[in-house]
């Protein structure tokens, strides 16, 4: 039934981009699984230890904490920038100079640097020469990122909405615009509410895009590390201290190479979990839409 | 329930337009009646959604009156005009279920789920969904999501008329038939206002009982499919309906005789040979069907020899074709008539020829 002459060279093709992924991932992925399960003194003295690292992070109590702000602040950061990615998209215009205009304007924030954006925040928060700092002081408001753990909080979060809201209205307005225009002029047929509309037009066909938008967002949050560094240092105290900062300092401030490396795999699972859950909860609520009896 | 007219209406996507040429609907006066079912015909791009994108209300006219039962509708939007549209491809809301799909518009202005209940499965049972109401309209193939549009439209109980943009495009050939019968058979049930673009003949004649020709942002005739075929109104309807399209040629009278060229044609009657005479246009034709030239194997009262290049056997009837001079013609002959080779003889029945001056019809009231 085949007749072709399976020819299976290609496969060689494949070597180039093999070699590339073990020097940029796979193998420093299994140093650190390597210094993970051992205890490093220098470079000829170390020792086995198992699974105690492990044990020793999970129990951590600062780390523990930290993993709580993390999941605390990636949740306000989706339950803000979704919400507001998808009005910001169904606001745009959709055609003529007005569209490019604001197009740009709204990708400005992404080609931001991060470690950039951490400096025009410290700069826009000032007291004495940031607009937002002086603004907010003139208006009344003691306010002072670097002795209120609130105000630390908030403003990292505002500077993370400013940054990346701008992706999620990007896909969602890319997700709009594929929507035929027969959809729109069937729901004024049926007289249709705008809430119905977007109800039941919009948001079922932004959901794909949706679905790569809040999977992006949620490792972003995740990772975040150079914007609150600038911008905090990770205080006052702890409150702004995430998950990737205290990798950094236990690993080059430190140098517990076990320890993080152990802490970085944990880390790197939960990351992996929580995409994983998501993405198979997404799918499978398509898989029951596509069951006729369902 | 209404009348919907047209009045001196015209149409341009452009904001200043300039001559005939930038107008998508050229002025044009037209009724609707009440319970009709109509078709709207014509090639593609010669205005027939924009005609029912207007009448709908999903564009607004440049110029001219759209008018319900005599009333200006021209600023109502689509919601306020009872109108229902089917689309080309078909539209559902893919999150609901077919139930929720045809209740919707029912549900948008507020009716008892009781009531919604009642014409849900009235509609569903004409349109054979009753048992795919709780599958969501997602997973439906495109002819049973076509059938859920109709249905949002046919479940309205106040709408004045129904439009059909080209539904069956999408929908295969043997099913497609099956739709077309179906939506006549709810057309005399309902008794409700359609107006059914098409391309397609077929589609346009057996579906409608009156068929509104379009070329170029007019209506150019209006009338049943058997006037369309046997007067067409315009050269335009001659080419476009009946297959092989009619034939036309250039004509002037010279000593009596009608000529097309330096070619002298079949006898013809007085009357037409005097109204050509008349005619001061130099845009004078004459147009006669292939299934009406009369096609001879020798000489007769009247006829000119032609030359038969090829002949077309198509089974129940052969489509020949013919040169007069230097002027090619079609002819149809049924199964077992003459099927001439290399030479024939052809005449023009009078009854059968139809004058064109400036590409529209000019009666000339046989007796």
């Amino acid at each position: 039934m085949n007749n072709k002459v399976r020819d299976n060279r290609a496969w060689w093709l494949i070597l180039p981009m093999l070699l590339l992924v073990s020097f940029s991932a796979i193998i420093p992925l299994m140093t650190v699984v390597n210094y993970s399960v051992q205890d490093v003194f220098d470079a000829n003295t170390r020792f086995f230890t198992g699974t105690e690292w492990f044990e020793v992070m999970l129990n951590d109590p600062a780390l523990q904490v930290a993993l709580l702000r993390q999941f605390a602040f990636s949740l306000t950061v989706l339950a803000i920038e979704v919400p507001l990615g998808i009005g910001i998209a169904l606001l745009m215009p959709k055609r003529g100079w007005q569209a490019s205009a604001v197009l740009i304007l709204v990708t400005l924030p992404l080609l931001i640097p991060w470690n950039v954006v951490g400096s025009i925040w410290q700069i826009f928060t000032r007291g004495d020469i940031g607009l937002m700092g002086w603004s907010l002081r003139e208006l009344g408001y003691s306010y002072n990122i670097t002795s209120s753990p609130v105000d630390a909080w908030a403003t990292i979060v505002i500077m993370d909405v400013w940054h990346w809201t701008p992706l999620i209205a990007l896909l969602c307005y890319s997700g709009l615009r594929s929507i035929p225009e027969a959809y729109y002029q069937a729901a004024r047929i049926d007289r249709a509410s705008t809430w119905s509309i977007f109800r039941y037009i919009q948001l079922p066909k932004l959901t794909n895009v949706l679905v790569i938008g809040v999977l992006l967002r949620f490792m972003h949050s995740f990772m975040i590390y150079a914007e609150p560094f600038v911008l905090t240092g990770g205080g006052p105290g702890n409150s702004t201290t995430f998950l990737s900062q205290s990798l950094t300092t236990m690993a080059i401030g430190q140098q517990d190479l076990g320890p993080s490396a152990a802490f970085s795999l944990i880390y790197f699972l939960i990351i992996l979990l929580v995409c994983w859950v998501f993405y198979t909860a997404i799918m499978n609520m398509q898989k029951d839409n596509n069951n006729p009896e369902a | 329930m209404a009348e919907i007219t047209l009045k001196s209406l015209a149409h341009s996507y452009l904001q200043t337009p300039d001559g005939d040429q930038d107008y998508a609907i050229r002025e044009m006066d037209h009724v609707w009646h009440q319970g009709g079912a109509y078709a709207l015909l014509g090639p593609s791009g010669c205005g027939k959604s924009t005609l029912l994108n207007i009448i709908s209300g999903l564009l607004e006219p440049s110029r001219g009156d759209v008018l319900f039962d005599g009333e200006v509708v021209n600023a109502l939007p689509p919601e306020q005009r009872n109108i229902a549209q089917v689309f080309q491809f078909p539209v559902v809301y893919d999150t609901m279920t077919v139930y929720d799909n045809l209740a919707f518009p029912l549900r948008n202005v507020g009716t008892s789920e009781e009531r919604v209940r009642e014409r849900v499965s009235e509609v569903a049972d004409v349109l054979e969904l009753s048992g795919q109401l709780k599958r969501k309209a997602k997973n439906l193939t495109a002819d049973e999501k076509q059938k859920v549009s109709m249905g949002r439209g046919l479940v309205r109980d106040d709408v004045s008329a129904i439009l059909f943009d080209e539904p069956l495009t999408v929908i295969d050939p043997q099913l497609k038939w099956k739709l077309r019968r179906k939506l006549k058979e709810i057309h005399q049930r309902f008794g409700i206002t359609m107006i059914y673009v098409t391309h397609d003949q077929l589609e346009a004649s057996t579906f409608a009982d009156k068929i509104a020709v379009m070329y170029e942002g007019q209506v150019v005739q209006f009338g049943t499919p058997r006037e369309l075929f046997e007067q067409p109104g315009h050269t335009f309807v001659g080419y476009f309906i009946g297959s092989p399209g009619m034939n036309f040629l250039d004509v002037h009278v010279s000593d009596g005789t009608l000529y097309s060229g330096r070619t002298a044609l079949p006898s013809s009657s007085d009357r037409l040979l005097e109204r050509v005479a008349n005619c001061r246009s130099d845009n004078v034709k004459i147009g006669i069907r292939p299934e009406f030239i009369e096609v001879s194997a020798v000489p007769g009262g009247g006829s000119v020899e032609v030359d038969v290049d090829d002949v077309q056997d198509l089974g129940t009837y052969s489509i020949l074709s013919l040169r007069l001079g230097e002027w090619p013609l079609k002819a149809r002959v049924e199964e077992g008539g003459v099927t001439p080779h290399d030479k024939a003889y052809i005449g023009f029945p009078e009854r059968w020829v139809g004058l064109y001056v400036d590409d529209y019809r000019v009666e000339m009231d046989h007796e």
